[in-house]
């Protein structure tokens, strides 16, 4: 974000082009390398969901797994928000089932 | 016997961002300064080096002929008529692509090191078997890339090719950069695509019209003492290829009017 950008945004006019450009290729190329389809992102991040959601109940609207890329590193980034911890009974309850 | 020969592949991906003009200005720029250079056009589909070097008319063999052993290397070589240190291995006919493997590529190059101090291999667009031929061939490579994201795109899946195929240094050169669109954030900036695509950058070169003229006459830009824009770039990477420490042209300081300098200010990165 700059300077232009935030006057643009106080202006109410669009973002500047070139930051979307960044935007959009940071996304696009973080699928890229790792060569994960949307469809098998969307499956991990359902399983990683039910895994976390055995030990806390999280927030399943706001939690997000997305990939980042940074210097040709790309990274698996989840963001879930923790209502509360499961008591330790239920908890292990739910691990011993396995 | 030449053994330190520099093997560069000069690639992007994407068609249409200046391989070519990239290699027949290097091969003058290098030639210039007195380094026995050879440019190898590996583009066997839709070749064009020749004609962007003004030698589209002195081709009598190519790189056809000299793996069938029907002629020897230095019958096929063109050498350039005011540039007699360059020379030009033309590719051969389309045809070849049915038969030729990596194997042939390393034969040509093999055979070109023994000569030359430089070869400079001009890479087909795409990541297919013409790409793949070349790769096996070279041992450093340069990326060209325009400040676009269907080139930076491109850009970025051939680096991951020839980073598993132990090509190294593999260096950045970003082409067609115009100043006055990147201080109006309508523009990639450098700092934006060396970031995304994390390669050292060799050069940029400046968006010019001369570079249109100089195609149409066949003489590459950096053949004539006329400083165009583009021409001071082209030169400035010949010299950075050759371990000279020349100091990149920062685009954002084209320009010290009143609106650049405030254009610049309204780039500074806030978070």
């Amino acid at each position: 974000m700059t300077l232009l950008d935030i006057v643009k945004k106080l202006l109410g006019r669009q973002q500047s082009s070139a930051l979307k450009a960044r935007e959009r290729l940071q996304l696009v190329l973080a699928h890229d390398r790792t060569d994960l389809s949307s469809d098998l992102l969307q499956k991990m991040r359902k399983e990683i969901l039910e895994v976390v959601s055995k030990y806390v109940e999280i927030d399943l609207e706001e939690g997000a797994v997305s990939l980042e890329t940074e210097d040709r590193m790309t990274a698996l980034v989840a963001n879930l928000p923790i209502k509360r911890s499961l008591p330790i009974n239920e908890t292990e309850g739910e691990v011993s089932k396995e | 016997m030449a053994t330190n020969t520099r093997i560069i592949l000069i690639c992007s991906g994407k068609g249409g961002v200046g391989k070519t003009t990239l290699t027949a200005n290097l091969g003058i720029a290098l030639a210039r300064e007195g380094t026995k250079t050879v440019v190898l056009d590996a583009d066997f589909g839709l070749r064009n080096l020749d004609l962007l070097l003004g030698l589209e008319n002195r081709i009598i063999y190519t790189a056809q002929e000299v793996l069938e052993e029907t002629c020897r290397l230095d019958q096929a070589l063109v050498k350039h008529k005011q540039e007699p240190n360059l020379a030009l291995l033309p590719a051969g006919n389309p045809r070849m692509l049915d038969w030729l493997k990596p194997d042939d590529m390393q034969r040509i190059v093999k055979m070109l090191e023994n000569d030359f101090e430089y070869v400079l291999i001009d890479c087909p667009a795409g990541v297919e078997e013409g790409f793949k031929n070349a790769v096996s061939a070279t041992k450093e490579a340069i990326v060209v890339t325009n400040p676009e994201v269907s080139a930076v795109r491109d850009a970025d899946r051939v680096i991951g090719l020839l980073n598993t195929n132990g090509v190294k240094p593999v260096q950045l050169v970003l082409n067609r950069v115009r100043p006055k669109m990147i201080a109006n954030q309508e523009m990639l900036s450098v700092e934006d695509v060396t970031d995304i695509l994390a390669l050292p950058l060799l050069g940029l070169v400046l968006e010019d019209e001369e570079v249109i003229v100089s195609t149409n006459r066949g003489e590459p830009l950096t053949l004539s003492n006329v400083n165009s824009p583009a021409s001071i770039c082209y030169s400035n990477i010949a010299k950075r290829l050759k371990g000279e420490d020349i100091p990149l042209i920062d685009p954002a300081k084209s320009g010290s009017s009143l609106k650049n300098k405030f254009m610049r200010l309204m780039q500074t990165k806030i978070f």
